[in-house]
């Protein structure tokens, strides 16, 4: 009654009553009730017939929507190979849970880890904290942070759910494989 | 404490007080007090039941709340405007678009600002469609309490369809983040739209489904009928809102008294019942998911224009630009182009926007939306800056959950159950 402030509550009923129930428990006879539970019975037995939605996982690995971000950060490289990231630590600001460090660091113009003059030192996403919202990626300038929709993360201690810029660099493998052989 | 005993007690069989009295050999008279939940699978969540009995009665019943308390509300005055979104989508669970739509109207207001036309149709068909996920969660679990295994499948069932949708649209399953201040963050995918073509194609069918099974069963009557009754009176007086309040037979929704996104130009009907008992607010539900339905057809007519999904004024719009590639969703080459090889403005407007993010004027404003639940509604004051003074939500399975005891003190346990399924509290809504 948001639009009615200070009103005292009046109770105004309204008229027609789409909802209403056409019978009382009491109203019903012996075989009434055994028909409703025989119709209930067969709505049921019905399904056997339908389609099921259950997804095998992981024998089947069902296709997942295309805009979907339910999976870790990739950090992206340019085709020459430098890295896409400048360290400008937009993605730090943006993330709400405070899940990514940003080290930036100068270029040295011998052998530059990214074009520009800056590039990420260090780079870290912990996974404990993150929330998958994608602000990071959306605040990210050059592209260089994507969010894939690789959610086979799994870690056996705090430690490692904090991912390295390394682990960061590394495409995500194929779905199903076994995180023993991810570690290598 | 010189008296404190050195070894551990561990109580046993006879050190408790036995039923009849030894001595008179009468039975004796006592209440017994137990603890329902928080871990109690018929709690929805962690809410814990303080119940008096006598027997099988219930004469004295205390929610306690406060397991799930995750501080969004504190949170979000730590964050920029646009960050909070990200916080409120996560208080009321099951209705993350509610919370998502409810702060960004309210900010929105503060600014003196509009959603494009677009992207407040993109917002009610999100809502809608999440009133029906909501709802089949409500029924499934509702259903699960009252040992109706089957809906529960057929709930979750029906459920995992719409949240392939929201994933679709979104990218997330829950707690997705789309609804932004000044409209969505993206468009709708073709793909999303050909989903929810199918699921309005099949839903109605399912619908009847449940009513077949449920409507006249037998026991579903005998558990509900009757059961939970909280009249308009009372319900007015806790401040109920939603469905319990419209079992009741007040027709209240926020979509028809103060209207938003537009609610005022689609065509639906409020629901209304008169028995104000758990049977009721079943009927109602179901009805409200079909009213839903309606009006999830009547956007995707209005969807066929094209246009803005996000408002033109770059001092209030998300910079963002997205779009899909082979490395996953990030900001639109095209856009990054611009941002670091066109205009140097455009990129220190960018980092301004990320960093500081929208200044709100300073103010203060109520915004509320009808949740499956009820009355949503945000509080929000500013005070100028680029993050909120305050954010308070005011959600309403915590003041749906006042009601509890008026409706289960002086019935049955077993009663008490199927009452607090019917109101259909979040706790995630009500500890925020």
């Amino acid at each position: 009654m948001s639009d009615r402030p200070g009103e005292e509550p009046t109770v105004e009923k309204a008229p027609d009553q789409p909802a209403a129930r056409e019978r009382h428990p009491g109203e019903q006879g012996v075989w009434e009730g055994a028909l409703a539970i025989g119709k209930g019975m067969a709505t049921v037995f019905k399904q056997t017939f339908r389609p099921d939605n259950t997804e095998r996982y992981p024998s089947e690995i069902a296709p997942i929507p295309e805009r979907s971000h339910i999976g870790r950060h990739l950090l992206n490289t340019h085709e020459d190979g430098l890295e896409k990231c400048i360290g400008c630590e937009l993605c730090a600001f943006a993330c709400p849970a405070d899940a990514i460090w940003v080290e930036g660091a100068d270029n040295d113009p011998e052998a530059p880890v990214s074009p520009g003059e800056r590039y990420a030192k260090d780079y870290q996403i912990n996974y404990l904290r993150c929330i998958m919202c994608g602000l990071c990626v959306e605040a990210c300038p050059t592209r260089a942070l994507t969010l894939t929709d690789y959610y086979e993360l799994s870690f056996t201690s705090r430690e490692d759910a904090i991912w390295t810029k390394e682990q960061l660099l590394e495409p995500p493998p194929p779905f199903g494989t076994d995180p023993v052989d991810r570690e290598g | 404490m010189a008296d404190a005993p050195t070894t551990p007690v561990t109580p046993r069989a006879n050190d408790v007080d036995p039923a009849v009295d030894a001595r008179t050999g009468e039975i004796r008279q006592e209440t017994m007090i137990i603890n329902m939940g928080p871990q109690h699978p018929s709690t929805h969540g962690v809410l814990r039941l303080l119940l008096e009995l006598d027997g099988e009665t219930v004469l004295k019943c205390t929610p306690i709340i406060g397991y799930l308390h995750t501080g969004i509300e504190k949170n979000t005055e730590y964050r920029t405007w646009m960050q909070g979104v990200t916080f409120v989508t996560r208080a009321d669970y099951l209705s993350p678009f509610f919370n998502e739509l409810g702060y960004c109207l309210a900010v929105e207001r503060l600014l003196g600002i509009e959603a494009p036309p677009r992207a407040q149709v993109i917002r009610v068909l999100m809502n809608e469609l999440n009133r029906i996920s909501s709802h089949l969660v409500w029924l499934a679990t509702g259903g699960l309490e009252l040992g109706a295994v089957s809906v529960m499948l057929y709930g979750f069932r029906e459920r995992e369809v719409l949240l392939d949708i929201f994933e679709e649209v979104t990218g997330l399953r829950m707690n997705h983040a789309y609804i932004r201040i000044g409209g969505v963050i993206m468009d709708l995918p073709d793909e999303g739209l050909r989903k929810i073509e199918r699921f309005l194609e099949d839903m109605p069918k399912r619908i009847d489904d449940y009513e077949r099974l449920l409507d006249e069963n037998p026991i579903w009557l005998e558990r509900n009928v009757g059961v939970g009754v909280l009249s308009a009176e009372k319900a007015l007086a806790l401040g109920v809102t939603g469905p319990v309040l419209r079992a009741a037979g007040v027709a209240t929704d926020v979509r028809k008294d103060a209207p938003y996104c537009g609610y005022e130009t689609y065509d639906f009907e409020v629901p209304v019942s008169h028995d104000a008992d758990a049977y009721a607010r079943y009927r109602l539900r179901l009805v409200e998911m079909r009213e839903s339905m309606k009006i999830v057809r009547q956007c995707l007519e209005r969807l066929r224009e094209p246009g803005p999904v996000m408002i033109e004024d770059p001092k209030v719009a998300w910079p963002a630009k997205l779009s899909v590639g082979a490395d996953g969703i990030g900001n639109d080459p095209a856009y990054v182009t611009h941002i670091m090889e066109e205009s140097m403005e455009a990129l220190i407007h960018h980092f301004k926007m990320v960093t500081e993010g929208v200044e709100v004027p300073a103010g203060e404003v109520y915004q509320a939306v009808e949740s499956p639940r009820g009355e949503l509604g945000f509080y929000v004051v500013s005070n100028g800056e680029h993050r909120p003074y305050r954010v308070k939500i005011r959600d309403p399975s915590f003041v749906n959950l006042q009601a509890i005891p008026t409706m289960v003190e002086g019935f049955l346990v077993a009663d008490a159950i199927a009452a607090i399924a019917s109101i259909d509290p979040v706790m995630g809504g009500v500890d925020r």
